[in-house]
């Protein structure tokens, strides 16, 4: 995995050499929320390019989830701006950004469990097909044609995990890890350009993270799209992510390279307490 | 694998469907012409046909878009009145009138659904049920009070609405059986019925996939609206006289627990329930005071033994099982499963 060289932007942030002239696919400024008194997330500000995988890393309790939930305005927030792709999502509900190319995986997986594997992409799949209600109620020659083409779509995109076979089963009795797998599945087959993942590894042994983390290049490669991801596994976050995020009271502690973040004193401090010298990433 | 797979096309399945059910519709249309079954048979055998309409559409807002409506004998009630008063005023001959009433009975009841389910379906659970368990009130409360709009005798109140021509016959009943579980099916198993699913499946998880709540909510509200109209019309020309005091709270009541006997999501355990909680009470006439007893006491013991229903979420195919019995290794193709037909009739 070759690591690409990040170049800073001024007043912004960093971006990958590869995507700089194309304009950022996310572009984060100031964004703010307050849950009560409490400042969940605080001035955050980031730039992300078109191909870059970036991770957003803290302790618990740091704001992560918050601003993938910001990002996909689960939560609308108290202050800054967010463009994606150029436009702002202020006021949009939450299924208009997925349609506008945000998709997501949850940290307590949220699949529709009752539903076969297949199924569950084929939703993910809802808005690509476009067939009308009366093509379905009178099952007219569009409703055929596209079906067949869902289910076509929905075997590649299960075979990039090698989950064709499981198709027929319901999601909710895949075991842990395959589940994981499905969610990030059915988040591809929404068309994003921007890929959401919040704790892709959890629960995962060493060689299940390993393929994950070949995986995650390997959509990044396919697809074209940026990566961002939020991540406790130091070694995926370290061995994939060209950009990372630190986070920690709601604000951004540390930005830059993984090289750069694994030395950062004010980084070592937020995950290991003041006087230890030597990270334990 | 692809050894011995036999696969029946999709126009075939149709076709073998829709042939079994029209030689249904003959024999039985046959039988009570002939007077084979007794005209009280047939009556009883007729009002099963209502029910199953009405369980099959309280199951698209129970079972497959996940909330409790309370309210679904006022969409009843509101299609009965929409298709009887037509009836009772217009002069087309009754044999175009009776299907343009039935038309007319569904359509009444999905505009009015969709105006109790856009602010109804903001809520949640419980609220939703309140919400609902007021609409079917109010209706019945209006339908009761008003005998009059404008100077024009329509409802007639308490005084009930009489001589709506007395259409509803087996042949007409169980073709918008056909019709409706056919239209439900194809629903369902299409892009709108599986965005429907997904609201009841997770809506968080949903909303992420790019579906929008609101417009998928309003839309399995609206159908199940919709058949109830369907099924109220076909009730006003089978009772030919409609009282207010038909539509209350217990009818709701009555076609929840059908649909919960039979499993919610199941399109085939609604249709058995129906039939089986219709014609109980017909058989034990003697104790028909006891019903809701029975109702409860059978709700009770299934909840208990069988949460999920008598048939959980299955939904019959006959393809599926006819390519069952002529495969000679029952293994299950993927894509088979991912196709299910739901039964029809």
């Amino acid at each position: 995995m070759e690591r690409k060289k990040l170049i800073p932007i001024p007043s912004r942030g960093l971006m990958t050499e590869r995507d700089i002239g194309k304009p950022p696919i996310l572009d984060i400024h100031s964004l703010g929320i307050d849950f009560g008194g409490l400042h969940a997330v605080e001035d955050f500000t980031l730039v992300m390019g078109r191909t870059e995988i970036t991770g957003l890393i803290g302790p618990n309790g740091a704001g992560k989830t918050t601003v993938f939930n910001l990002i996909t305005n689960v939560y609308q927030p108290t202050r800054g701006v967010i463009l994606l792709d150029g436009i702002d999502t202020k006021g949009k509900s939450t299924y208009q950004i997925n349609q506008m190319g945000v998709a997501r995986t949850f940290q307590n997986i949220r699949l529709f469990g009752e539903l076969s594997v297949e199924e569950n992409v084929l939703i993910g799949l809802h808005n690509q097909i476009h067939y009308s209600f009366a093509s379905s109620l009178f099952r007219l020659p569009g409703y055929w044609k596209q079906e067949k083409q869902a289910r076509e779509k929905a075997g590649e995109l299960l075979s990039i995990f090698g989950m064709q076979d499981l198709r027929a089963h319901q999601a909710g009795s895949l075991p842990y890890g395959a589940q994981r797998r499905l969610e990030i599945v059915r988040a591809l087959a929404t068309n994003p350009k921007l890929l959401l993942l919040d704790e892709p590894a959890a629960g995962m042994n060493p060689a299940e993270t390993a393929e994950l983390m070949e995986n995650i290049c390997k959509i990044r490669d396919t697809f074209q799209i940026a990566i961002m991801l939020i991540e406790h596994d130091m070694s995926l976050v370290m061995g994939i992510c060209e950009g990372i995020a630190v986070l920690n009271y709601g604000k951004i502690i540390a930005k830059g390279t993984p090289d750069e973040i694994k030395n950062n004193p004010v980084v070592i401090e937020a995950y290991l307490g003041k006087k230890e010298e030597e990270g334990a990433c | 694998m692809k050894q011995q797979q036999l696969r029946i096309p999709m126009p075939v399945r149709y076709l073998i469907n829709a042939a079994l059910f029209a030689a249904f519709l003959l024999v039985g249309n046959l039988l009570v012409e002939g007077r084979v079954i007794s005209s009280y048979y047939a009556k009883v055998i007729v009002l099963i046909g209502i029910n199953i309409i009405l369980t099959v559409s309280l199951n698209v807002a129970t079972g497959y878009l996940g909330q409790l409506p309370l309210g679904h004998a006022g969409f009843m009630a509101v299609g009965a009145y929409a298709s009887a008063i037509f009836l009772t005023h217009t002069s087309i001959p009754i044999g175009i009138a009776f299907p343009m009433g039935i038309a007319l009975g569904g359509i009444v009841a999905g505009i009015v659904g969709i105006l109790i389910g856009i602010p109804a379906l903001r809520l949640k659970g419980d609220y939703l049920a309140i919400i609902t368990l007021g609409f079917g009130e109010i209706i019945r409360v209006i339908l009761l009070n008003i005998d009059s709009v404008l100077g024009f005798k329509l409802t007639y109140g308490a005084a009930s609405l009489k001589n709506i021509p007395k259409e509803t016959s087996f042949f007409s009943t169980y073709l918008c059986v056909g019709i409706v579980c056919f239209l439900i099916h194809a629903m369902m198993k299409s892009r709108h019925g599986r965005a429907i699913l997904s609201v009841r499946e997770n809506e968080i998880a949903a909303e992420s996939c790019g579906i929008n709540l609101t417009y998928y909510k309003t839309l399995g509200f609206t159908a199940s609206a919709f058949f109830a109209g369907v099924a109220g019309a076909l009730y006003a020309s089978y009772l030919g006289i409609l009282n207010p005091s038909g539509f209350g709270f217990m009818k709701s009541i009555e076609i929840l627990v059908m649909v919960v006997l039979g499993g919610m999501g199941s399109m085939l355990g609604s249709v058995v329930s129906a039939t089986v909680l219709t014609a109980v009470p017909e058989m034990l006439r003697a104790f028909s005071d006891y019903r809701m007893i029975v109702y409860s006491l059978l709700l009770i013991v299934v909840m208990i033994f069988k949460p999920s229903g008598l048939l959980g979420q299955y939904d019959f195919s006959l393809s599926r099982t006819l390519e069952s019995i002529f495969r000679r290794k029952p293994t299950r193709h993927p894509a088979d499963a991912a196709n299910a037909e739901g039964g029809e009739a």
